[in-house]
């Protein structure tokens, strides 16, 4: 695929150097989201593993800083220990995504439902853009309002912006006690119903997930001695006792979630939208192996079948998905996000387009 | 009369159209009052149609422009630009849909903060980001500047709460950023837009994204002897694994002026006072406000109080909402700063505003969002004083080199605007200041939207004596 050897920066004035000396470069962090990371058409490769470690860490400002190779299994073990984790819930844990990979792919879990999704927890960002030119947007403090928010731009940029090589993100004290409840409705709309009732309470999800046909997973967590009162409240709500998963079998099934290889073989899409968009989805997906997240804003799902049969798809419903594993000639597919301000920001940061 | 001014006449009805001196004075300044610039005229546009015209005519005669909501902003991000066109977005006030299912409101820029809430209410929704300046603040404005509020530790700021916006850029063309999905599949050109000042459009139409009205809330006053006792009682819940909703905290200057304001019924001895709420479903409260009495009791308090009621509850918030403009009683004139530390330097700080203060001879109130580290100091003086302003201001400089030493930012939610361009450089690189640059003359050659703002090195407007603004005398808007 590529035409010349991968490289292997150590240092952000490496990643400077490849970006003057190679006209298209497309760099990979740990692999995990492969249609996002493969060099194609004459791109050169940079492995950005060797940018790693985490800069700064004090559990007491709930605030993490590391480079942007830094595995998310690293980062996230060191944040167990203080009893603090990754709200936005990042996906491929096990398959050895980097913080950088996870930020430029836009990437978020179920218990983005709670507090937010990556770019809710992005604080600062340096990257080295497309002249080469090293550059630092955000802070590394919780609240910061100075500045262009060049964090934010950069989730979802798939490096065709800069290339990531340090992030700083926002943490939170993870739940002390978690606990699950799978609650199967008669059909569709009936769970769609659910869904929408239980988004609109007060009551406080981790995850609220819609596995087709009509399935919800409600995830509750935080204080042990108040979990029992609050899933009595949940199931009185639901008006049934639906089916429990606790301990450590509960902690397994999200972390088996966690690969979204449940969703088995074929192409790996993701899709923006909100639970308003499900039912007529739900009529031309056919058999595609697929779960919503966070209350219907978030849709992964398997292709099996072309993906310009996807594409067509999307486009049809109004809605724009992205490839992370499967082959698409470009990654980005349904309706077409490209506008006039996206363009000139885009032209600023990389005029010569080594990054696109 | 001035060509450009004529054919201007031809796309706003008198009424709609300021020139005279009288009509221009109230757009002379924001809630900065220390600036102050004469605009060449002011255009009250109703429709979205109505400001691609008003910014197509500043294009094509090279006038500088500066969209308004409220001119609440503390960092000048509203003043005009000498001798250019005022936008005035307030007549831009309707609430288009809200649709409480989907949990969404789609606003015109000039719609106010608290509306948004008070719109959801019947519906058990609300609007999180809460700036002081809620009851006159536009969310035009508030989205300009990604407005903060006491809840953005646990909630984020504007930006968090921001789905989508319907933008003229500064050549006049129109784009939709964002959509009503959380989730995205590209760059976040919404996130971008979102706090960058006015300098890379105005909105005409903003999708907010409303949340459920906590079930229960829990408010905890707790009196100390010291103000860093009262930091440290932070530090110490944060470490307990709590994740309240606001911790507010306010020193003695900032505790005797809003009692003398609003009879909160503070302990008036105190040195320091810290504001905790947690908020959530009522049995996880009940057991946190358990975890949080410990921690409390430990951290050294000589008196805590709980509120036993809702009523409660807003006269303890009632006092320290006030305490910006209280502070008007104590002092002539005062300046309002907005910095933020990392939470474990707050009691360094303190001490070190503590002894510049001293050295200065300037009283500094201090008011802050203790959660996240956001500081905002009160510096207190007479602008009748030979000097005395420029004392105050170089003192509130090196308050703000002070936050960047120790990590942290010049601005929590103020933002930059006229105020604080000058102190970019000193938190961001030459390289880091020219790439922004370079996507603000991407979207806008002319640099004709909100020109001077946020970028240091254009000449500062005329200076008259400071003061409170007209509406924060009447009691309408608060410095916060």
């Amino acid at each position: 695929m590529s035409e010349t050897q991968p490289l292997r920066p150590t240092s952000v004035a490496e990643v400077q150097e490849a970006v003057r000396a190679y006209p298209r470069l497309r760099a990979r962090g740990g692999g995990s989201k492969p249609a996002l990371s493969t060099p194609q058409n004459g791109q050169t490769l940079l492995e950005m593993g060797g940018l790693r470690g985490v800069v700064e860490y004090d559990p007491s400002e709930y605030v993490v800083v590391a480079r942007a190779g830094t595995p998310l299994a690293e980062v996230a073990a060191l944040l167990a220990q203080h009893g603090q984790y990754l709200p936005f819930d990042p996906p491929f844990l096990a398959q050895g995504a980097t913080l950088g990979g996870t930020v430029a792919a836009g990437l978020s879990g179920p218990m983005r439902q709670r507090y937010g999704g990556v770019r809710d927890f992005i604080l600062g960002v340096e990257l080295v853009d497309g002249e080469g030119r090293r550059i630092r947007g955000g802070g590394k403090v919780v609240k910061n309002a100075a500045g262009f928010d060049l964090p934010k731009l950069m989730v979802g940029s798939l490096g065709r912006l800069g290339l990531l090589v340090e992030l700083a993100f926002k943490v939170f004290p993870a739940p002390k006690a978690t606990c699950t409840l799978e609650v199967a409705f008669p059909r569709l709309e009936e769970a769609l119903e659910t869904l929408y009732r239980l988004a609109g309470s007060p009551i406080e999800l981790y995850a609220l997930d819609l596995v087709p046909p009509a399935t919800l997973v409600l995830r509750l967590g935080g204080l042990s001695e108040a979990l029992p009162a609050r899933l009595e409240r949940l199931q009185s709500f639901l008006g049934q006792p639906g089916q429990l998963r606790e301990g450590e079998a509960e902690v397994a099934y999200w972390q088996g979630l966690n690969d979204l290889g449940h969703l088995g073989a074929g192409a790996l899409v993701k899709v923006a939208l909100t639970a308003r968009r499900i039912p007529a989805l739900e009529r031309v997906l056919g058999p595609a192996p697929r779960r919503y997240l966070c209350a219907g804003n978030l849709l992964y799902l398997a292709w099996e079948g072309k993906l310009e049969e996807l594409d067509a798809l999307l486009k049809a419903q109004g809605l724009s998905g992205l490839v992370l594993r499967g082959t698409a000639p470009q990654p980005q597919i349904g309706i077409d996000l490209a506008q006039v301000f996206a363009r000139k920001v885009a032209a600023a940061l990389d005029p010569q387009g080594r990054l696109a | 009369m001035n060509p450009a001014l004529s054919e201007l006449q031809g796309l706003f009805p008198p009424g709609r159209l300021l020139t005279r001196p009288g009509e221009l004075a109230p757009y002379a300044s924001d809630a900065l009052t220390a600036f102050r610039a004469q605009p060449l005229a002011v255009v009250l546009p109703e429709s979205h149609e109505e400001v691609v015209e008003a910014v197509r005519w500043c294009v094509r005669h090279r006038i500088p422009y500066v969209a308004r909501g409220s001119g609440t902003s503390l960092s000048g991000g509203s003043l005009p630009v000498e001798g250019g066109l005022v936008i005035g977005l307030n007549r831009m006030n309707r609430l288009l849909r809200l649709d409480p299912k989907e949990r969404l409101a789609v606003v015109e820029p000039g719609f106010i903060n608290l509306q948004v809430s008070q719109a959801a209410a019947p519906y058990g929704l609300y609007y999180a980001p809460d700036p002081s300046s809620q009851p006159v603040s536009t969310i035009g404005g508030n989205l300009a500047f990604n407005s903060g509020g006491a809840h953005c530790l646990k909630y984020g700021m504007t930006s968090n709460h921001v789905l989508a916006a319907r933008v003229v850029l500064p050549d006049g063309q129109t784009v939709v950023l964002g959509s009503e999905s959380l989730e995205n599949t590209g760059p976040d050109w919404l996130g971008l837009f979102v706090g960058s000042e006015g300098l890379l459009g105005i909105v005409t139409e903003i999708t907010l994204r409303l949340l459920p009205k906590p079930e229960a809330y829990h408010t905890v006053l707790a009196a100390y002897d010291a103000l860093e006792k009262a930091g440290q009682a932070v530090a110490a819940v944060v470490a307990s694994g709590l994740l309240p909703g606001a911790m507010e905290i306010m020193d003695a200057l900032a505790i005797e002026a809003a009692e003398a304001a609003v009879q909160a019924g503070y302990p008036r001895e105190a040195r320091a006072l810290l504001i905790v709420e947690l908020e959530g479903e009522a049995p996880q409260v009940e057991a946190e406000a358990r975890y949080l009495e410990e921690v409390i009791r430990q951290s050294g308090a000589y008196e805590v109080r709980v509120a036993q009621s809702q009523e409660e509850r807003l006269k303890i918030w009632r006092g320290r909402k006030a305490a910006f403009s209280a502070v008007g009683r104590l002092s002539p004139d005062y300046l309002v700063q907005d910095g933020v530390v990392p939470r474990s330097k707050l009691g360094q700080a303190l001490a070190e505003i503590e002894n510049l203060s001293a050295r200065y001879g300037l009283r500094v109130a201090n008011v802050f969002h203790a959660g996240d580290g956001n500081l905002h100091p009160l510096i207190l003086y007479n602008g009748r004083v030979a000097g005395e302003l420029e004392r105050a201001e170089a003192l509130a400089g090196e308050i703000l080199q002070l936050c960047v030493r120790l990590g942290g930012s010049i601005t929590g939610e103020h933002g930059v605007g006229m105020e604080k361009k000058a102190y970019m450089p000193s938190m961001f690189t030459p390289e880091d200041l020219e790439a922004m640059q370079r996507i603000r003359q991407a979207l806008d050659p002319l640099e004709l939207a909100n020109r001077g703002k946020m970028f240091p090195g254009d000449h500062p407007p005329h200076r008259p004596p400071s003061g409170p603004h007209p509406l924060e005398k009447a009691g309408v808007i608060a410095r916060e």
